[in-house]
């Protein structure tokens, strides 16, 4: 048996009658950077918000180390916790100052002291190379800036996994750089990653594996090699070609 | 008009503990009305704002509050206050057979829940302004949906709708008036036994009038004060120094989950 941290068997969702994701199956390994790409409404996004339950999937299994994380028994919160997540917008807390942001989840969630949570958050702070803005608020600070803020709230939970969803696609280009940068570090420093990106450079540089949605299936995975240089299916050469513009 | 100033002097000289009794009361019921006015329209919105139970009996029961705190917003914003008081006071006065409540705590008790359904679409629209994504970022840390409300929305809710809130606490001021219908002794009920004392009713009036405007003028600048002071510092300082940018990032100690 595979020693998978999730794992998504025949996962379903499905927006009133429309079907958005319609068989999904696949795992990460621990330390495993898998990249997911895919033409703008493929299911990215919605396939992301069901493994950390922002959105309940209508059919199938998420499994967390084996364990259904549907089962009634499963503690949701503490799961969150383990299962980070990066979005596009941010979504920092505003009424916090950076500090704060990375420690409110620590002692409300965790119930680590004020102490300890400061110390975590701003060793993760300084790693995004942050620290100096540890008194500011989201509305003071950049977008890339902002982001990695959120990079070091979630790290700062000490995630096993943790999920990005185009987390540079809301940057301007000058700041691109920042976050990918900092993103290219945790996985080198052996993060469980699940990238939802269209810095296909970026992608093939770090992925261990790569996966190409299209119209809420998996159509195609497997290495950055692959993928990017020998595609087998028509559709994943067409997007590609739109995207590299070869 | 010399002798206009001497009946305005002599309510003030005469009257002056009457009028400072009924200003204190006047005072009391709408800072108590407003404030539990507002507890009632955050737990309100808190409620309304939640995300509906997997649990089918939770589900049940939620929608139910739903819908009364609908029905209790539409009747209360619906009728005047001052029918409302009648109803209420003498309501438990009949079904008590007789029994009446005290007065003063009647009249908290109607300015309450009428600014509460005035706040409870307040504060729901200041809920509902604040950008869904904050509320996905607390929920993927793992915050429950009270911890989310109470650390991360209701604080910039507040912030937002202090304004709001203000003006139901000048309204309530000048609408406690309305209270004497049921003999609370507020500054109103004061100025018709006064009247009914000196046969000068423009006078009186007037005095009363002169001093429901200063009421409301204080508390409105004293108001926006505060509001400009929460509005908060639009700097920050800046700490230390950069550490290295490339300092080595750690996995955390492998924890096993379960
Ligand atoms: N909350 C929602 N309600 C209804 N439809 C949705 C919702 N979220 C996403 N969708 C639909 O699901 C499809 C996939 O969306 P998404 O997962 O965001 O795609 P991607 O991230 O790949 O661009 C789109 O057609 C989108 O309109
Ligand atoms: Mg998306």
């Amino acid at each position: 048996m595979d020693d998978f941290v999730i794992e998504l068997r025949h996962l379903k969702k499905k927006f009133g009658e429309n079907t958005v994701l319609s068989d999904i199956n696949f795992g990460v390994k621990k330390g495993e950077v898998v990249s997911i790409i895919g033409s703008s409404g493929s299911g990215k996004s919605t396939m992301l918000r069901c493994i950390n339950l922002l959105e309940t999937p209508t059919d199938g299994k998420i499994l967390f180390h084996g364990t259904d994380i549907s089962s009634k028994s499963f503690n949701i919160r503490r799961y969150r916790a383990k299962v980070g997540m990066v979005f596009q917008s941010f979504n920092l807390f505003d009424n916090m100052t950076a500090l704060g942001n990375c420690t409110a989840g620590q002692m409300k969630v965790l119930g680590k002291t004020r102490a300890d949570a400061e110390k975590t958050a701003l060793e993760y702070l300084s790693k995004v190379g942050m620290e100096q803005f540890i008194n500011a608020r989201p509305r003071q600070l950049s977008g890339g800036q902002k982001q990695r803020v959120a990079i070091a709230r979630t790290l700062s939970m000490g995630p096993e996994v943790i999920l990005f969803d185009e987390p540079t696609s809301a940057l301007d280009p000058e700041m691109v750089g920042e976050v990918l940068n900092v993103m290219r570090r945790l996985a080198g420093a052996g993060f469980t990653m699940l990238v939802v990106t269209h810095e296909m450079a970026f992608a093939r540089e770090v992925s261990d594996r790569v996966i190409f949605m299209d119209a809420g299936v998996i159509a195609e995975q497997g290495s950055p090699e692959q993928i990017f240089g020998a595609p087998e299916q028509q559709r994943t050469r067409e997007f590609l070609s739109r995207y590299l513009g070869s | 008009m010399a002798q206009f100033f001497s009946d305005v002097a002599a309510i003030i000289a005469d009257y002056h503990g009457y009028l400072l009794k009924g200003v204190g009361y006047t005072m009391l019921i709408s800072l108590v009305g407003t404030v539990a006015g507002l507890v009632i329209g955050l737990l309100t919105g808190v409620i309304r704002t939640a995300p509906e139970s997997r649990n089918g009996f939770l589900r049940g029961l939620h929608r139910a509050v739903k819908g009364i705190i609908a029905a209790y917003v539409e009747v209360f914003r619906g009728t005047p206050m001052m029918v409302q008081a009648m109803v209420i006071y003498w309501g438990y006065a009949f079904a008590s057979g007789g029994a009446t409540l005290p007065l003063i705590p009647s009249g908290m008790f109607i300015v309450s829940i009428n600014t509460g359904a005035y706040m409870a679409e307040i504060v729901r629209g200041g809920i509902i302004s604040i950008d869904r994504g904050q509320t996905e970022g607390a929920l993927s840390i793992g915050m429950s949906h009270p911890q989310t409300m109470l650390h991360v929305i209701i604080p910039q809710v507040m912030r937002n709708i202090l304004p709001s809130v203000s003006n139901e606490f000048v309204i309530n001021i000048k609408d406690t008036s309305v209270l004497n219908v049921i003999g609370v002794t507020e500054l109103y009920y004061f100025a018709g036994i006064i009247k009914r004392q000196n046969f000068q009713s423009f006078q009186t009036y007037l005095v009363v009038c002169v001093i429901y405007f200063i009421l409301t003028f204080t508390v409105t600048r004293l108001l926006r004060l505060a509001e400009k002071k929460l509005s908060g510092s639009e700097n920050y300082v800046i700490c230390g120094s950069q550490s290295d940018p490339e300092a080595e990032i750690r996995v955390p100690q492998e924890e096993r989950h379960g």
